[in-house]
């Protein structure tokens, strides 16, 4: 039988220390949806998602009881739906409203997916469907969109780059009185992964099986309380521990992932190690960082202790799973992290730093809320360093950034759940407008030419 | 299939017994039992088998809940797997 401290340790783990399932992401392909008109097809994803997901929200649930660790969300991701929209882009709308009708049906939380890959070119129907992504997010609830601009293998398309600066801010100017909160569903990525159960990004890619289903693991309060144990240990005894606790959260992903993969009659595609915090107290990725002895996370020796932290979740996690996948490593999304908040409320934490942690960890400058008069061209700009660092570094990187309307320096933007609430950011005054207006294609580093 | 149920709380007399008797009523069968006292808490530990069962894991789990409420103690019931998978390699 298992030890008392074990057990307890489990337990402690979840009452106290919010262990939790964060996502079992159902990867859904709509390929086989596409239909002789737009009507037809929506009609046909409808009916696709609903007949696959019918049982996620009732197996979720019994897993969580029996196993009694709690899973946080339930989601969709599916096949990007600029493929499924290229015969009748300038219909898109209606596929995205049937998907938003799907994710409402079934019960889950978000269904990921209204994406486009345009890393290298933008045929003209994937341009139509981009455009159609404001007034989509605007009128659907649920539905979140990714757009791919770059890779490392492709090099940066800059002209997706600047279409996007102008996408965010539509966005955020359709849903101006819920402080732009359509541009907390939309991501820009460069090097976007196919298997990421994690929102907004999430998309099901096309050299995927039929259904699938990703499992994205937390626990910053689990690592926070092990470095907590051990206050006076050197930085190699504290990333063996970090391992130990990022193994044990794994394990219990992989349990779930493959029991919920056979219950839903779907394949086990991977366990995304991520530690995801929540805007609640005690789930915060910065309280670790803090817990390593900065006073504050965004002062100097923050990135070194994240490139620490990142890779020790990693190399526990890696031996715990059979597959691991997804983004996979400590986020730091400004809104959804209570210590994040209040090193930016304090001043602490800035737009700049945040982009250096950002080539060490993943994914990217996450839910950052910035001035509402900021420009498309910076926008744009901050898209493209944050693809650069992605591009050269071979890593996933991402930008959810919220041009808050009417707000300025010092307001806050408030979303609620988990999405949190966020303090306007600064962002640099001088413009970027000429380097983003010359629009092409930044070519893939040289060391991208491996054949 | 088997399961670790937890009891958690402030020791007081008839603990085991108001436990297994609940137990008993289910058709759960205890396999091992380990109970320490850690500084005036109660923590005792049960490896049950519910192939006899007369309800499923995730019902008994509720309604070990419920019960731990009403007599002031915080018991849990998960699959042993958890354990399994967290503490062993």
């Amino acid at each position: 039988m298992f030890s008392t401290n074990e057990v307890l340790e489990t337990i402690n783990m979840v009452e106290r220390e919010h262990l939790d399932i964060r996502t079992v992401t159902m990867g859904i392909s709509l390929l086989p949806c596409i239909g002789g008109t737009a009507e037809k097809t929506a009609e046909n994803v409808y009916d696709h998602i609903c007949k696959r997901a019918e049982k996620i929200v009732k197996v979720t649930g019994d897993l969580s009881r029996e196993y009694g660790i709690p899973i946080v969300n339930k989601r969709i991701s599916i096949t990007p739906a600029s493929l499924i929209c290229a015969p009748f882009a300038d219909k898109s709308y209606l596929i995205g409203k049937a998907l938003d009708n799907a994710a409402k049906a079934v019960g889950v939380d978000f269904l990921g997916g209204y994406s486009a890959l345009v890393h290298k070119g933008m045929a003209d129907y994937e341009t139509e469907f981009i455009k159609s992504i404001p007034e989509v997010l605007a009128s659907t609830d649920r539905l979140c969109s990714s757009v791919n601009i770059g890779s490392s293998k492709s090099g940066i398309n800059m002209d997706a780059v600047r279409l996007m600066g102008e996408i965010v801010k539509q966005t955020a100017q359709k849903t101006a009185d819920r402080d732009g909160f359509g541009c907390a569903k939309l991501v820009v990525f460069c090097n976007a992964v196919e298997d990421n159960p994690f929102m907004a990004g999430a998309f099901h890619g096309v050299g995927e099986s039929g259904t699938v289903i990703n499992v994205g693991v937390s626990g910053p309060g689990v690592v926070q309380h092990a470095i907590e144990s051990i206050p006076n240990a050197n930085l190699s005894d504290l990333a063996e521990m970090i391992k130990r606790t990022a193994f044990k959260i794994t394990r219990a992903g992989q349990l779930i992932a493959t029991e919920a993969a056979k219950r839903l009659n779907a394949e086990f595609g991977i366990v995304d190690l991520s530690l995801a915090p929540t805007p609640a107290r005690g789930d915060s990725v910065a309280a670790i960082l803090e817990e390593m002895g900065l006073e504050s996370v965004g002062t100097h020796g923050t990135t070194a202790c994240l490139a620490m932290l990142n890779d020790a979740v990693k190399k526990g996690g890696v031996m715990a799973s059979s597959r691991v996948g997804g983004l996979s490593g400590a986020f730091i999304p400004v809104s959804e992290d209570i210590g994040m908040i209040e090193a930016a409320e304090r001043g602490a934490l800035c737009i700049d730093k945040l982009e250096a942690m950002t080539a060490v960890c993943s994914v990217g400058l996450d839910m950052i809320a910035v001035p509402g008069d900021t420009s498309a061209s910076t926008i744009s700009a901050i898209i493209a360093d944050e693809a650069a660092i992605g591009m050269i570094n071979n890593k996933t990187t991402a930008v959810r950034i919220i041009p808050a309307p009417d707000k300025k320096v010092g307001d806050e933007v408030n979303f609620g759940g988990l999405l949190g609430r966020a303090p306007v950011m600064p962002v640099h005054a001088e413009g970027a407008a000429k380097f983003i207006a010359r629009g092409g294609l930044i070519p893939a580093p040289i060391h991208s030419n491996k054949n | 299939m088997r399961a670790v149920l937890t009891v958690v709380g402030k020791d007081k007399t008839g603990i085991i017994a108001r436990v297994s008797g609940f137990l008993a009523e289910r058709g759960v069968n205890i396999l091992d039992i380990s109970q320490t006292i850690l500084s005036d808490y109660f923590a005792m530990i049960m490896l049950v088998d519910l192939s006899e069962a007369k309800t499923e894991l995730a019902v008994l789990a509720d309604e070990c809940a419920e019960m731990g409420k009403n007599i002031g103690m915080s018991i849990h019931v998960q699959h042993e797997a958890v354990f399994n998978a967290m503490h062993s390699v």
